[in-house]
């Protein structure tokens, strides 16, 4: 398979993208411009990270695919964006659920007064493929994550972080998704929370053949798991690799690692200005 | 003791008709988080095409020379709610997705203003006496065994409402609409999140308040014709929301009752020694003590919040 993946040419590849966004420039409010031609590419049943800090761009880029944009008056103002050789940024976000792409949003965004099963169940909102076909992805969702069958019942604003975050990627799971597109999944979490849930990730990419595209700030556990990665800065991508090679750049590591050719470093060498007290204002 | 019996049903019936309008601003609060002004001329909107759909005179009959049977009027009534949600949804909330709660009020307000002229072109002025043969008068055999007057009117309103709230909760509770609506009341951007689409959510919400809407005009206007000053029981319900909890339907039937009731017996014991007219406003005192000791009213939701 990966023999032959190396012969095939360009133009063959290309349709082994399951999405492929070129060039975005994306602007909110007719004013802020936050994206600034962002270009990325989803291979079929691959992890694809992006990277980078606080209002880098990261969330934005997931919006501007799933196209919850909208909702924030934000508009894809250039270049497009290509799922399965269809052109997909005017299309609402219920009609790419519907073909499926479906968004975890960051900050779990669980429906605090729904229990967790129905939660569970509005993501299988747009199915039409019966009761059947939806209470089989009841119980895949319980197979991955058991410890939302215990607290099934339970209202999701009751649940633990580590809970509400289980609960939504569940939810997108019952939409029977193709590609998640998952915002921050590490979040608030503890560690070894974080290690679950992406074990998980990786286990529903692994078996299902569930395509993702993760922002994440957590770049250590990011590039652990993904196949690909992109760094965003500023709106703009300023690197991209293969997880092992960026694990290994020598930038990646200072910058977004904390690593150096010392090993771990102290933030307390971090150079830093010290802000001078101001007595007015 | 009769008499006080007397008063308290006859509280519980007045409280019943200020739930059923109370129901559906609820509806809508819970769904969209808009306080809806525009409910009570829903009500008396309801109210005036089913009284032309269905009396000789009326719309129908001038223009198309024939009016409908009672049931078949009913039905068409609905119809024109669900379209009047649809041209709602089309013309003024799409262009406000995502504003403050104060603009959609005030957009709210305007369409009060809208359907109250509409209404008065197209259906005139005048005072009009809705009989869809619901039976007048008091309950015979109470009144001849136990000396107690109650109206059928206020039987008949009572059985709707309950039946209407049962109907309501099963389809909250159990649809998969019902719980898109919830999903949606409790996160708009997560429910979008998931495929569900706001624009045919909403659609479906404020024609459900317009059918709640018919129904509480059909009852309003059995008792006291159908008439302009309909739309001002919009007010009434405010203080049954209040009490009740804007977001629960169980908390809008309690608060009317609760109204209904405390403003009878408040008129009939405490009115004579300050002069009377308590009616008039007992129910917005109330509401205040609500709103200074418990904002969120009897049943409205706690916020949940995680520490």
């Amino acid at each position: 398979m990966s023999a032959q993946a190396k012969e095939t040419p360009a133009a063959e590849q290309e349709q082994e993208n399951l999405l492929s966004v070129n060039n975005i420039e994306v602007i909110y409010d007719h004013v802020i411009l936050v994206l600034k031609g962002v270009s990325l590419e989803v291979p079929k049943g691959k992890i694809v990270a992006l990277l980078g800090a606080n209002g880098a761009g990261k969330t934005t880029t997931l919006k501007a695919v799933s196209n919850l944009l909208g909702a924030e008056r934000g508009d894809v103002t250039k270049g497009n964006i290509i799922y399965k050789g269809e052109q997909i940024e005017k299309l609402s976000p219920s009609d790419l659920v519907m073909r499926g792409v479906i968004q975890v949003m960051e900050g779990r965004h669980c429906f605090e007064h729904l229990t967790v099963e129905e939660n569970l169940l509005t993501g299988a909102y747009t199915r039409r493929d019966g009761a059947k076909g939806i209470r089989d992805s009841l119980d895949l969702v319980y197979h991955y994550f058991p410890r939302l069958r215990e607290r099934r019942t339970s209202q999701a604003g009751y649940t633990s972080g580590g809970e509400q975050q289980m609960t939504a990627i569940g939810r997108a799971l019952m939409a029977n998704p193709e590609m998640i597109l998952l915002d921050e999944p590490s979040m608030g979490l503890a560690p070894q929370l974080v290690e679950e849930i992406f074990e998980i990730v990786h286990r529903l990419n692994e078996k299902e053949g569930v395509s993702f595209l993760l922002a994440e700030q957590n770049a250590i556990v990011g590039l652990r798991y993904a196949d690909y990665g992109y760094i965003l800065e500023n709106g703009r991508v300023v690197m991209d690799g293969d997880g092992e090679t960026l694990r290994n750049n020598e930038d990646v590591k200072e910058f977004y690692l904390g690593l150096d050719s010392g090993g771990r470093r102290s933030f307390r060498d971090v150079k830093h200005y010290r802000r001078r007290k101001r007595w007015l204002s | 003791m009769l008499f006080l019996a007397e008063t308290v049903i006859s509280g519980l019936m007045a409280g019943v008709m200020y739930a059923l309008v109370a129901l559906g601003f609820v509806l809508i609060f819970k769904a969209s988080g808009i306080f809806n002004f525009a409910q009570g001329v829903m009500c008396l909107f309801a109210a005036l095409a089913l009284f032309d759909f269905i009396s000789p005179g009326g719309f129908m009959d001038r223009w198309f020379g024939f009016y409908l049977p009672i049931w078949l009027g009913v039905i068409a009534t609905m119809g024109v709610m669900i379209i009047l949600a649809w041209m709602i949804e089309r013309f003024v909330l799409r262009f406000l997705v995502n504003q403050d709660a104060i603009i959609l009020f005030m957009a709210t307000i305007g369409l009060a203003y809208f359907l109250e002229g509409a209404g008065d072109i197209m259906f005139g002025s005048d005072v009009k006496p809705l009989d869809i043969g619901i039976p007048q008068g008091a309950v015979d055999f109470l009144l001849d065994d136990y000396g107690l007057y109650i109206e059928k009117l206020e039987i008949v309103a009572a059985v709707t409402a309950t039946v209407l709230v049962i109907v309501l909760a099963i389809f909250f509770q159990k649809t998969r609409v019902g719980r898109a609506l919830r999903a949606v009341a409790d996160d708009h951007q997560a429910a979008l999140s998931v495929g569900i689409s706001l624009h045919s959510i909403w659609v479906v919400v404020w024609s459900v308040a317009g059918i709640v809407a018919l129904v509480a005009g059909i009852m309003w206007g059995s008792k006291s014709g159908v008439q302009f000053s309909l739309s001002l029981i919009a007010l009434k319900a405010l203080p049954v929301l209040i009490l009740g909890g804007f977001t629960s339907v169980p908390g809008a039937i309690i608060g009317g009752l609760i109204i209904g009731v405390g403003e009878k017996l408040a008129e009939v014991y405490v009115g004579p020694f300050v002069g009377g007219a308590i009616e008039n406003w007992f129910a917005y005192v109330l509401a205040l003590v609500f709103l200074v000791f418990r904002p969120q009213g009897l049943f409205g939701e706690k916020i949940i919040e995680r520490v």
